[in-house]
């Protein structure tokens, strides 16, 4: 009987009598929410350009943070940094279309995917020949992002909101935004969407596969660089921030792999699920749920919609 | 960058010259260093790999090696990944390594059974399992000079100081944060025993290596649960991250204590809002000693180093050069005891079980006030020596108590009772043959 309260009123309870800490965990829910969906976009875009689930998304976050740091702490001013890794992530995709997907095309999904583990292990060997190893410190104040906290006297309590989640939560929907409008309102979005459903008939209509796949693998470069400055500000820029990409696999199990909307609504529901499943029921069972947790959420949601949330539903004819 | 390319070249140029050289050759030793330079865990890997190396190199430009013996050095990548490690036990393995260090406890663990079958010993130098430090049930696994029980006990002990005394912990409310791994889970069994004993009421907050960097709920957790203290177990990312949520939930830093493991990048990482605090530690930091000081010369100067001149007498640097003092000293004693200059595995085992570390053998070292004495027996494998409290002001560390000791009195008896039943639940673990020598 005890175990019938503990799960099913006890929380409640709890949420009932300090409702501030309800919302500090709802809001550390949204906030790890708009970051994992940050890194979900970096997947969704590969996979709508390719069809292929791409492997280094989370090395590139790593990569992207790290030549940030490395060229301001080589003495580049931090705003010209900012504009030469764009510059690199630049080079980079054109490089990734060039030396590895180029040779590739019409290859079957399995074989691009693993040609992105040879890219991880690539750029895990060099930006380690080249930054080293060693964490390094996000360059916070130089790009002008906001430190501190804002504090709310509320429901008897406090709610404390840190300025850099709040600057990450904006960017991050401004991002998505943008990219949502993109994908569905222009030329290349529709073009892109051609290219995910076949490359022989996109071919066939003068869609330029390597014009598409640069622009892609561009952005998603720029969407690593995003999500490496918000998450280094809140740890530090290391060789482990590619751990965090696995959390955007459960993100994309509910939001599907083709949808930019479902991403960012895969990312919060996630995010608040694993938060409040940590915070109000962890203790039942020693803590430590949050990292499992996730994909339970995801999956109670796939009896439902197969397909994702916001997934294309695929018929084929056999 | 070009310097750096070039340091890299002759790094692997003289790796590569180490390979070329059979481990068994004329007047030489094998010393395999696992090391993690790269993944996850890079950022607390990295200064003792550079410790470690370094310290040993310069034995063997400053005094050709040990007791005219070259120290052939080999490291072996384990990206802090247990899976790694044992593949690189089995790599080094048939070249004769004199002892193993692997630096993990996820990695000791699997090799402890493996050591006494090879005859080769494992230096787990205040990591790993905390019993092996029962010389007579584990004879070649070695973990001075202190466990992580003794951590914890000592750490305990130093609240209990805060607070007047261990009697005033009744009723106190203690929160462990910690790398749920092997390393973090380790001093569980003592930290509940304490709990009891004391009258502490004990939370956890586990983190999973894949939230190291995301640990809101934890520190919601403990904004929920206020316990009056926080002790942390953690690793690599851990550290900072859990320092910068700390400072965000305005945990009082003062009162947030760790084992032995952050480092100075961690702190730096964390910001301003790391100031106030506090970790275990038992060696000194900086390069105000002659023997970091011939590291410099003979091999950071020469270009002979992975390490940033400026990290040179960082914690964590400086507990790499510590643990490779153990090396040398137990490779030294084997010769002693021997009398062979070659020295095997076994050889070491027993300078190892022989290492009597007093203060005028660590001024002749070059390392005098450098660490406490530490003495090694059949019996004891650890040493149980005392450390002391550190603080971060913001830009360094501090110490800033004098040496705790830690409980012998709970801990040995646990202790026992845990190396007793590891070797009941290990089907037949043998009973130690291995003869005792008298002290060097």
């Amino acid at each position: 009987m005890d175990i019938l309260y503990n799960i099913f009123i006890d929380p409640f309870v709890q949420m009932g009598s300090a409702p501030d800490l309800l919302v500090q965990t709802l809001w550390e829910g949204l906030v790890s929410g708009v970051l994992y969906a940050l890194i979900a976009l970096g997947f969704v875009l590969i996979f709508k350009a390719s069809g292929v689930f791409n492997f280094a998304q989370g090395i590139m976050v790593v990569f992207a943070a790290l030549t940030l740091v490395g060229l301001y702490e080589a003495g580049v001013p931090a705003i010209l940094a900012l504009i030469l890794t764009i510059g690199v992530m630049f080079v980079l995709a054109v490089g990734v279309e060039r030396i590895v997907l180029r040779p590739l095309v019409n290859q079957p999904d399995i074989i691009l995917f693993m040609a992105t583990f040879g890219l991880t292990y690539f750029l895990i060997g060099f930006g380690e020949l080249v930054f080293g190893g060693n964490p390094k410190v996000m360059i916070t104040d130089q790009l002008y992002l906001p430190r501190g906290s804002v504090e709310f006297e509320m429901l008897g309590g406090f709610v404390s909101l840190q300025k850099i989640d709040i600057t990450a939560a904006v960017i991050a929907s401004v991002m998505v935004a943008s990219l949502a409008v993109f994908f569905q309102k222009t030329r290349i979005g529709r073009a892109l969407r051609a290219v995910a459903d076949s490359h022989k008939a996109a071919l066939s209509v003068g869609i330029s596969l390597n014009q598409i796949w640069i622009i892609v693998w561009f952005t998603a470069g720029i969407v690593a660089l995003a999500t490496g400055i918000m998450w280094g500000a809140r740890s530090e820029v290391s060789f482990a921030l590619q751990i965090i990409a696995l959390k955007a696999l459960p993100v994309l199990i509910l939001g599907g792999f083709t949808s930019v909307p479902g991403a960012i609504v895969g990312g919060l529901i996630i995010g608040v699920g694993e938060k409040l499943g940590e915070f109000y029921w962890g203790p039942l069972v020693g803590s430590g749920i949050e990292s499992w947790l996730a994909y339970v959420i995801a999956l109670g949601f796939l009896l439902f919609r197969p397909q994702g949330l916001f997934g294309e539903k695929i018929i084929e004819r056999i | 960058m070009v310097r750096k390319l070039s340091t890299i070249l002759a790094t692997a140029v003289v790796a590569s010259a180490a390979f070329a050289v059979p481990a068994k050759a004329q007047d030489s030793v094998y010393v395999p260093l696992f090391t993690y330079r790269t993944g996850p865990f890079s950022g607390s890997g990295i200064p003792i790999a550079n410790g470690m190396r370094d310290y040993l190199t310069m034995l063997n430009e400053r005094d050709g090696g040990i007791g005219g013996a070259k120290l052939i050095l080999e490291e072996c990548e384990t990206g802090y990944d247990t899976k790694k490690g044992v593949e690189c036990y089995e790599a080094v393995k048939g070249k004769n390594p004199v002892m193993i260090n692997p630096w993990s406890t996820g990695i000791t663990l699997p090799l402890i059974p493996r050591a006494a079958v090879d005859k080769i010993p494992i230096l787990s130098m205040a990591y790993g399992l905390s019993a092996s430090a029962d010389g007579d049930t584990f004879p070649w696994i070695f973990n001075p000079p202190n466990t992580y029980w003794d951590g914890l006990s000592m750490i305990i002990k130093y609240i209990g100081e805060q607070e007047g005394g261990l009697d005033k912990l009744k009723g106190k409310k203690i929160g462990y944060v910690y790398l749920d791994a092997g390393f973090g889970r380790e001093p569980l069994p003592l930290f509940d025993q304490l709990s009891r004993d004391l009258g502490f009421e004990l939370k956890l907050y586990p983190v999973p290596a894949d939230s190291m960097q995301n640990q809101s709920s934890q520190w919601l957790s403990v904004r929920r649960d206020r316990p009056d203290y926080m002790v942390m177990y953690g690793w690599g990312a851990l550290n900072p991250t859990a320092v910068k949520e700390a400072a965000k939930i305005n945990f009082p830093m003062e009162k947030f204590i760790s084992i032995w493991w952050p480092g100075d990048d961690d702190l730096r990482s964390a910001g301003a809002g790391g100031k106030g605090f506090k970790t275990l530690n038992w060696h000194a930091v900086g390069t105000d000693f002659p023997a970091l000081q011939d590291i410099q010369k003979l091999v950071v100067d020469k270009g002979l180093s992975q390490a940033q001149k400026n990290t040179l007498g960082e914690v964590l640097y400086n507990r790499g050069v510590y643990n490779s003092m153990l090396i040398a000293e137990g490779i030294r004693n084997a010769q002693q005891i021997t009398g062979k200059k070659v020295v095997t595995g076994e050889d070491v085992r027993r300078g190892l079980e022989t290492l009597d570390l007093n203060e005028a053998r660590l001024k002749e070292l070059g390392l005098e006030g450098f660490a406490g004495p530490i003495k090694l027996t059949c019996t004891d494998h650890n040493g149980h020596r005392p450390a002391f409290m550190q603080q971060w002001d913001g830009e360094k560390w501090v110490k800033i108590s004098e040496p705790i000791e830690p409980m012998a009195d709970r801990v040995k008896p646990l202790l026992e009772a845990a190396a007793k039943d590891y070797a009941e639940k290990s089907t037949g673990w043998p009973k130690r043959t291995e003869p005792c020598d008298k002290q060097s």
